[in-house]
């Protein structure tokens, strides 16, 4: 039998039933392979007693007869930003340090209500704000991948979920948890060589999830493929009352529902998604994957979107204003980090406090979120900014009435290295440019391996579904996974 | 419209967040950089239109008005409030004094 680190989600389900191994065997396959790969950064938490605890319930109701839950004999990895009960939850910053919550966040609950067992946390970009996993106070997440031009470079895994998808292109968790605020779940599987989809926003609870930026915030899974994404998004999908944005709608069977023809479908290609200086090898996966869809059986259509370019400005306002909001609840009274210095008052302790606590990029957005609230400038920059985002909400309304899908890159190049982009701000923010007007708009996406670059690093395409059709997404990508034949992995170096 | 380093010592003071005159120095110029690019914003015709605040239209629910509705926030957890306190004392959060 092959290794069982390397099976996917639905495969260990389906082992674990028939009994061709235990629930156990796979806890203790994975948790060694965690523990081999401390160079990679991937974990900041192990819990290795959680993925057995979890494997010893279901190996015990299989002994029993009973019926097995949908991720029974799961493990999985848990981005960091989801609090988890008595498990240290720090969203990879300072300020949140030594915090264990008392709670756990209704998807991390969802997941060990469905038998999942937890591998441990993962590290990620500091409060989700990076796309190359370079800002976590922890140290770089390095991407298992390297060049084939016989250099080392260590790289980007992506970002902010890095860690989430280097954890899973290493084989170290068969899926694992992560969250999209502008591209946080597409870009780094993208990035690694794996799936991630972010559902339409609503459809999974945001409460018990460290806030970043409330309106576009949305989690979502990471795994292999797109059935073991499903498998998950069912899981980890559903109504919640504790969060006022919770989508009051049943979860639909999105596994039972795939189906890889496209016949009858139209999938529009935005011709505002043809940015300058993208590299021809994005150009040629692109149009690689307009054959597939054909070949699937859609009809193939150009569409406009005309405020694409303005997407990345509006979100450099709206999510750092949220999160300006968000972490201003950081101050070292109630949790976390406080910095008391000499003789301070409680207003130098707030600063002190926050001065230490704050990472860089983290500084930085606060500053910007903070400056484009502040008195004369907010209806300059935050209203305008939620105009133009109604705006590019529109344009997808547009669209529709022309197709019932869209086919873009996910990322405008392969992984950079780490360091390489980290000076310039702006270079950085551009990585998002293809996923961050879904996010504006609320809508389902996902991203699905294609291929790989001349370096031979993994480049991934991108499907946009309208609101509530992930069942839609899901299928497209299928339908470019079956033909696309991913099979390329990182080889084992760490 | 620039940035300049009254204006970052101002927004990191309403911010909270302690700054130096050397981080000044070098935040001001990427902040300038940063809201310059984003400009390009002004260049969009958004007359009648409206500013986006939900994404999906969705009914602001209401709680059921009873008490202790949700039972992880009805109260009686102070302990498990506190835990997480960089300072507490006798049951409540301990800050700098404030009144002299």
């Amino acid at each position: 039998m092959a290794d069982i680190t390397d099976l996917g989600v639905a495969a260990i389900r389906d082992g674990v039933r028939a009994g061709t191994f235990s629930a156990t065997d796979v806890a203790e396959a994975f948790n060694a392979q965690v523990a081999k790969a401390k160079t990679l950064n991937t974990f900041l938490v192990e819990t290795p007693e959680h993925a057995l605890a979890a494997a010893k319930a279901t190996d015990d109701a299989r002994a029993k007869g009973d019926e097995l839950k949908p991720l029974a004999g799961v493990p999985i990895g848990m981005k960091d930003l989801f609090c988890t009960k008595g498990v240290a939850s720090t969203a990879a910053s300072h300020i949140l340090e030594g915090f264990k919550p008392e709670y756990g966040s209704t998807v991390s609950q969802n997941l060990w209500d469905a038998g999942a067992g937890m591998l441990g946390k993962l590290n990620m970009d500091q409060f989700a704000m990076g796309s190359s996993n370079e800002t976590s106070y922890f140290g770089n997440v390095i991407s298992p991948w390297r060049r084939r031009d016989g250099g080392n470079a260590p790289l980007a895994p992506g970002g902010s979920s890095g860690g989430s998808s280097a954890a899973i292109a290493a084989r170290l968790c068969p899926a694992a948890t992560g969250t999209d605020t502008g591209g946080s779940i597409r870009q780094p599987a993208a990035f690694t060589g794996i799936s991630g989809i972010k559902p339409t926003y609503g459809r999974c609870s945001r409460w018990g999830v460290v806030a970043f930026s409330s309106s576009l915030d949305q989690a979502g899974p990471m795994a292999r493929d797109v059935r073991d994404c499903a498998i998950m998004l069912e899981a980890m999908a559903g109504f919640d009352a504790k969060d006022a944005t919770s989508l009051q709608l049943d979860v639909p069977r999105w596994e039972a529902g795939l189906n890889a023809s496209l016949a009858g479908k139209r999938i529009g290609i935005p011709k505002e998604y043809r940015v300058d200086n993208m590299p021809a090898e994005i150009e040629a996966l692109w149009q690689q994957g307009i054959q597939w869809v054909k070949d699937a059986g859609a009809e193939v259509v150009e569409v406009s979107l005309p405020h694409t370019k303005y997407a990345l400005p509006a979100y450099y306002i709206i999510a750092p204003a949220e999160a300006s909001s968000n972490l201003a609840r950081y101050d070292g009274v109630r949790y976390g980090l406080r910095d008391l210095p000499e003789g301070a008052n409680l207003q130098d302790m707030y600063a002190a406090t926050r001065a230490e606590g704050f990472g860089a990029e983290v500084k930085r957005r606060i500053l910007i979120g903070t400056y484009v609230l502040s008195a004369g400038f907010y209806d300059a920059y935050f209203t305008q900014a939620s105009k133009v985002r109604a705006l590019i909400a529109r344009d997808f309304d547009e669209a529709w009435k022309s197709c019932d899908l869209l086919l873009t890159p996910t990322a405008p190049s392969a992984a950079f290295a780490l360091g390489e982009k980290s000076a310039d701000p702006i270079a950085m923010y551009l990585n998002d440019v293809f996923t961050v007007p879904s996010s504006l708009a609320g809508l389902p996406a996902m991203s699905v391996p294609g291929g790989l670059d001349k370096d031979g690093l993994p480049l991934g395409l991108q499907v946009i579904g309208k609101a509530l059709d992930e069942q839609g997404v899901l299928n497209a990508c299928l339908a470019i996974e079956e033909r696309a034949g991913f099979t390329a992995r990182p080889e084992v170096w760490w | 419209m620039s940035v300049d380093a009254a204006t970052v010592k101002k927004i990191a003071s309403l911010a909270r967040i302690a700054i130096t005159d050397e981080e000044v120095a070098k935040i001001a110029p990427e902040l300038d950089n940063i809201m310059g690019w984003i400009e390009q914003l002004g260049e969009v015709d958004t007359s009648g239109i409206a500013p986006m605040t939900a994404v999906i239209p969705n009914h602001l629910r209401l709680r059921d008005d009873v008490v202790d509705a949700d039972p992880l926030t009805a109260g009686g957890k102070r302990a498990a409030v506190l835990a997480n306190a960089p300072q507490a004392e006798h049951g409540f959060f301990t800050v700098p004094k404030v009144i002299e």
